[in-house]
């Protein structure tokens, strides 16, 4: 899902127990280290502590670019690893990670919905109300998964991937297309009718494109 | 009478011993309201602070000593127990760096300065049922001691008695930290295993005044 993102694992103790390291942990920021920044993510209790004992024995240039997210270890990772493999920033990443625990509970609420635009933005609503269809700020579209596993994992992050690119803001059945455990969260498989929507200046491409690529079958 | 490196070393040899000598309760006292290692994560990190105990420099200051066991401890204890104690003698190493002789008043601010890297690291406040329970009360008292007047040895005397009520106190509390925060009112009517352990540092301080 995120192929060229650094994952460097460091749990348990030095003699695999279960616990934690200091050394191991130092070892593993280390290995993340490509100068770009580190995110840390931890489980319970003695994880964060050392970790953050580790992150204050660093050097100060790196220790300012350790940060340890606030974050559920395994969803965060995998919103962590996304939103790192979609060149996010650190802060981008460590955002991710932490919308990741908030993300869990919203997504009942908005899947349940109808398909409504994800965002907050005013959307822009030409008097015509046919003109909304054709208004170049704001697109939609239907398209049904033809694939196997339908949007989860790999697709689902293929999907959020591209998402990324585009200027706009973008929604799937809902949700914020450009979140992976959002659209993960809709469990949506094979045969699955999905509605899209976007707003902003690359809304038609963007719409044109994702239809694409869920059309395709993701190669599966 | 100021304390040196004999002390520091007597303190930290002492430490070593009365932790392995109660490594059995400490696991008993974490496995009721925990996950069972502290005496044994205790253990661990002292019997290799004590070996390397060796290393320190017959012309070491205490600081020195200090910073060593807060290193082994960070690197060996595999629970929070590590970054927890070590943080608080890496900042006791901190508040005495460069003395060789301490008196009453590095003593305190030893002591203190320990204190204040638990709740650092911790973030816990007396009456969670942790160590701080132990901590803040020995502080106080060896801080009153210290107004008095009193000698660095009956400083140290009024920290241990201090610690041991304090750790005593948390037999009826709710846990408000770590692992047995998860236990809610299960937790009430056993000691915090922390607590012992920081009250059983601070007699080994105390009692390594007549090494």
């Amino acid at each position: 899902m995120a192929p060229e993102v650094h994952i460097a694992a460091a749990g348990g103790t030095d003699d695999d127990g279960i616990g934690t390291s200091f050394d191991l942990i130092t070892t593993a920021i280390a290995e993340a280290d490509d100068g770009t920044g580190v995110v840390i993510l931890c489980d319970l209790g003695s994880a964060i502590l050392t970790a953050e004992t580790a992150v204050e024995f660093l050097e100060d240039d790196v220790a300012s670019r350790v940060r340890i997210a606030d974050a559920p270890i395994v969803e965060g990772s995998v919103a962590a690893a996304v939103a790192a493999q979609t060149g996010g920033s650190l802060e981008d990443v460590v955002r991710a990670a932490e919308s990741a625990a908030a993300s869990l509970s919203a997504d009942v609420d908005t899947a349940a919905s109808a398909p409504t635009s994800a965002s907050d933005a005013p959307i822009v609503v030409d008097p015509e109300p046919t003109a909304v269809v054709n208004d170049p700020a704001h697109a939609e579209g239907t398209a049904t998964l033809i694939n196997a596993s339908g949007l989860h994992a790999r697709p689902a992050a293929e999907f959020v991937r591209m998402a990324s690119t585009f200027d706009a803001r973008i929604s799937l059945n809902g949700v914020d297309a450009k979140s992976l455990l959002r659209i993960m969260g809709l469990g949506l498989g094979k045969g699955a009718a999905v509605s899209l929507e976007a707003t902003g200046p690359q809304a038609r491409v963007a719409l044109d494109a994702l239809i694409e690529l869920l059309e395709s079958g993701f190669g599966e | 009478m100021a304390l040196g490196i004999r002390w520091t070393r007597a303190w930290i040899a002492r430490t070593a011993d009365v932790i392995a000598d109660n490594r059995v309760l400490l696991i008993t006292l974490d496995r009721d309201i925990g996950d069972g290692d502290h005496g044994e994560n205790m253990d661990r990190g002292f019997s290799a602070v004590k070996a390397k105990l060796a290393d320190v420099a017959p012309d070491a200051i205490p600081a020195d000593a200090l910073k060593l066991v807060a290193t082994t401890l960070i690197s060996t204890v595999g629970g929070a127990s590590g970054p927890l104690f070590g943080t608080a003698y890496l900042k006791a190493a901190g508040a005495v760096a460069g003395q060789a002789e301490l008196d009453g008043a590095a003593i305190v601010a030893l002591l203190t300065a320990a204190r204040d890297g638990i709740v650092l690291r911790g973030k816990a406040e007396v009456g969670d049922k942790t160590m701080i329970d132990a901590w803040t009360p020995a502080v106080d008292a060896a801080t009153a001691a210290l107004a008095e007047g009193k000698s660095e040895i009956e400083i140290l005397q009024a920290a241990a008695d201090a610690a041991q009520v304090g750790s005593e106190s948390t037999d009826p509390l709710v846990a408000r930290k770590g692992r047995a925060s998860y236990l809610g009112e299960r937790a009430i009517g056993h000691r915090d295993p922390g607590s012992v352990s920081a009250a059983l540092i601070l007699r080994a301080a105390a009692d390594a005044t007549a090494d």
